[in-house]
């Protein structure tokens, strides 16, 4: 060991103050909770300039294995590592149990509100959910109705994005159930922070997520079609200029699958082949992470190149699975988010384990009375978007902003929904030389084949300047390790 | 093996090669213009250009240094070090899973440490340092996937864009110093004769290997039949297009399909030209005319390739 100076406990906090939002170390009084207490000593140990040189070797290793994602709309430096903080999120394997439980349970009500508004559309006839909200959803596909998905599983890869409030509960903030990105970066993360941390890594005992990708391939080979006892897996990608490339070879690889792109692919009589240097190889199940309306140029988009003609016939054929299923983001539609509660209680009987965030639908009037007169202190999502765009945080929001964003909702007030600004709690993330609280989501990653699988953790995201409360990677936010205790 | 997929790691290969090719010839040629002999600079760079295959004819600028740091650094230009090694690491990308994690470490270390403000300082201080860094870089790479990567269809291709762009590369160089080296075998042996002989052949780092053979004696016809003829050295043009042929071979083997006559063919004629022929022949005949022929050869040999395992029509390949 070094014989450097080792720091203080005290000296290694920054500006850390402890408000009313809930901090993943600290308990309200400032003690440290238990379970942190290894992880600030093994810091407090370290001496002082370790931990940069740490994360130096971390942030190399990142760019020299490529793990980078790209911006949009800049021209230099379109590719960059995903900023990465050094310290692990801890949660407790008590915490992580309830929220298994109520993600299998989500997942399950989610998947039941698909199957069903594609076929019979029994809740919309039983009146719990309003058919003009799910009908005038900009991901409903109306190709999809009647159509028979393998094992009846529309949403195969699932990343739900988790907050924790100030009274310790996690609450969902959103589903992703089109194409989730950034488990990638949940299992390279776990491999750095084994050679950054490996006696503290040890020492906590924390669960193991390195088989997500043999889970991910069992649950593709599961919705295999019939006959295809030894099918060919493929995961289907946008190419190189898609912001997730990197998780796209990443997961191929890992998998040892092939990774392709639309123009791979040729479709005859039915029947998706692949173009090899052997000639056409069939195609039964397709990891597709090219959205719906790229997908194939015959039935969405015409003018997409990425995709490839006729998959959507050859998929209702019955003759390649495609995954996730089309027009799955009808349920992660942030309208349509707010019904998953009644969705659980209509089809599972069961109330939800893992709450909702209060919403407000915009094409209710009261609800629209209410959030314009209020907007300085609400944030306003438009439905069909991710990644942290097409948003208004009210509190930190000019005059201007919410003037367009109040004649935009008076425009169109279902595109549009509001939630009250949530303090959701803060871990703290190595800033300088010091550590200091951000805030942090969650997002675990769910895998429905044959069974629901979670692996324990997920990406803990991190929102890296001071006071933000966007996490979103293309807006700036990084990432950490979440560590689930046994 | 997606045809996509081994068009990239063929072309990801060939940049590389071309890369090497071009840190080379430039670094002999700038320890060349040491000795002010009897070619004058300006003269030597147009022939170092043409010996690159310059498709542009990069314009003169009266300084060397300044020429010289844009065939390493200019990225729009299209022999230039940099942009063979972008676009080897953009292909590389692109097939970022068929290549091992080592390879792909090392070959994004390149294209790190050649966009580096420390490489162009580097190159200020030594040119021939920072040449050798690069070829050094690239030999890494080369040894790395030769030592991580599966040896199936994806390793043959990497095989032969490599040994093809080599083929093509030395072909070029050697058709343009024949004329002055070979035309006049008379002229008599000063000791820049001798310097621009030596440079030829490390210009393919032949040097050590042609002393092996020949001994120290340089003699232009010796030089020529080394670097064409010569069955176990891996820069002679007869051993990459034995190379190509056992490539070809084993892709055929892994594969499902037969390759047609015409592949079989093309290599096969090549190979057969350079294994029965003999110097005296070919300096008895049109020597440029014979080296050409090689470089036509390659071509063809290429689009072959390409129309068999790449840009096949699907009718073709449902009929099977």
């Amino acid at each position: 060991m070094s014989a450097g100076h080792s720091m203080e406990l005290d000296s290694l906090y920054g500006d850390y103050p402890l408000d009313h939002a809930f901090d993943e170390m600290r308990e309200a009084d400032g003690t440290l909770r238990p379970y942190y207490r290894a992880l600030a000593e093994n810091l407090a140990s370290l001496p002082a300039d370790e931990l940069q040189r740490r994360k130096q070797a971390a942030e190399l290793s990142f760019l020299n294995q490529g793990i980078t994602f790209t911006v949009y709309g800049r021209d230099e430096g379109t590719e960059r590592i995903f900023p990465y903080d050094l310290l692990p999120r801890l949660i407790t394997g008590a915490e992580w149990d309830r929220i298994e439980l109520g993600l299998t349970q989500r997942i399950t009500a989610l998947n039941l509100f698909l199957r069903d508004v594609y076929s019979d559309a029994k809740i919309l006839a039983d009146k719990i959910i309003p058919s003009e909200l799910v009908y005038s959803c900009k991901h409903y596909r109306r190709q999809m109705r009647g159509l028979q998905v393998p094992r009846n599983v529309y949403i195969a890869v699932v990343g739900s994005d988790l907050l924790r409030l100030n009274t310790g509960e996690f609450v969902v903030l959103e589903d992703n159930l089109r194409v989730p990105s950034g488990v990638s970066y949940m299992l390279t993360n776990r491999r750095i922070m084994k050679r950054t941390f490996p006696q503290l890594f040890q020492s906590y005992g924390v669960r193991p997520i390195e088989h997500y990708s043999q889970l991910l391939l069992a649950t593709l080979r599961s919705l295999a079609p019939e006959g295809r006892p030894e099918p060919n897996i493929v995961l289907l990608t946008p190419g190189v200029f898609n912001s997730a490339y990197f998780e796209h070879t990443y997961l191929a690889r890992q998998m040892g699958i092939d990774l392709v792109e639309g123009r791979d692919l040729v479709t005859h009589d039915n029947i998706v082949y692949m173009r090899t240097t052997d000639g056409l190889k069939r195609v039964d199940v397709i990891y597709r992470r090219v959205d719906d309306d790229f997908s194939d140029p015959l039935v969405f988009r015409s003018d997409s190149a990425l995709g490839c003609a006729g998959l959507f016939n050859a998929y209702r054929a019955g003759n390649v699975t495609v995954t996730n299923a089309f027009g799955t983001g009808l349920a992660d539609d942030k309208a349509v988010y707010a019904y998953v509660p009644d969705m659980i209680k209509y089809y599972l009987n069961e109330d939800s384990i893992l709450p909702n965030v209060k919403t407000f639908l915009l094409s209710e009037d009261k609800d629209r009375q209410h959030v314009l007169a209020n907007l300085d202190k609400l944030v306003v999502k438009a439905v069909g978007e991710s990644g942290g765009y097409g948003m208004l945080i009210g509190p930190q929001s000019s005059a201007k902003q919410r003037e367009e964003f109040a004649r935009q909702i008076e425009a169109n007030p279902r595109n549009y929904i509001a939630q009250p600004t949530l303090d959701f709690s803060r871990a703290p993330c190595l800033i300088g030389n010091r550590l200091e609280p951000r805030h942090v989501d969650l997002r675990p990653y769910v895998l429905f084949g044959d069974r629901i699988n979670i692996v324990p953790g997920g990406l803990t995201r991190v929102a890296l300047e001071k006071g933000s409360l966007v996490v979103n990677s293309s807006q700036g936010g990084g990432s950490k390790d979440t560590w689930v205790l046994q | 093996m997606l045809s996509r997929v081994a068009d990239s790691l063929y072309w990801m290969s060939r940049y590389l090669e071309r890369a090497e090719n071009t840190a080379r010839q430039l670094d002999v040629t700038m320890t060349l213009m040491l000795d002010t002999g009897s070619v004058d600079v300006e003269e030597r760079w147009r022939r170092l250009l043409k010996s690159l295959g310059d498709p542009t004819e990069m314009e003169w600028s009266g300084s060397i240094d300044s020429m010289a740091r844009e065939l390493v650094f200019d990225s729009a230009y299209p022999i230039s070090v940099t942009f063979c090694v972008n676009g080897a690491r953009e292909n590389a990308r692109q097939v970022r899973e068929e290549i091992s994690s080592e390879q792909w470490q090392r070959l994004n270390r390149l294209f790190h440490q050649i966009h580096s403000p420390h490489a162009q300082a580097q190159f200020s201080n030594s040119i021939n340092e920072a040449l050798t860094s690069v070829v050094d870089g690239i030999h890494l790479f080369q040894g790395v996937g030769d030592s991580t990567m599966i040896h199936g269809q994806g390793w043959q291709f990497i095989r032969l864009g490599r040994y093809l762009e080599r083929a093509y590369a030395t072909a070029t160089m050697l058709e343009v110093y024949q004329e002055e080296l070979f035309a006049h075998p008379e002229r008599d042996h000063s000791g820049y004769q001798y310097l621009e002989l030596v440079g030829l052949l490390r210009c393919c780092t032949a040097f050590e290997g042609y002393c092996q053979v020949y001994t120290a004696d340089i003699l232009p016809d010796r030089i020529l039949e080394f670097l064409l003829l010569n069955r176990d050295f891996p820069h002679a043009i007869r051993y990459c297009v034995e190379t190509i042929r056992s490539a070809i071979d084993s892709i055929q083997h892994t594969g499902g399909r037969r390759s047609p006559d015409e592949i079989t063919a093309g290599i096969g004629r090549l190979h057969a030209m350079l294994s029965f022929a003999t110097i005296e022949e070919i300096l008895t005949g049109d020597t440029a005319a014979f080296l050409h022929n090689i470089r036509e050869q390659c071509l063809r040999i290429h689009e072959l390739i390409y129309r068999y395992y790449v840009h096949y029509s699907i009718q073709s390949a449902l009929a099977v």
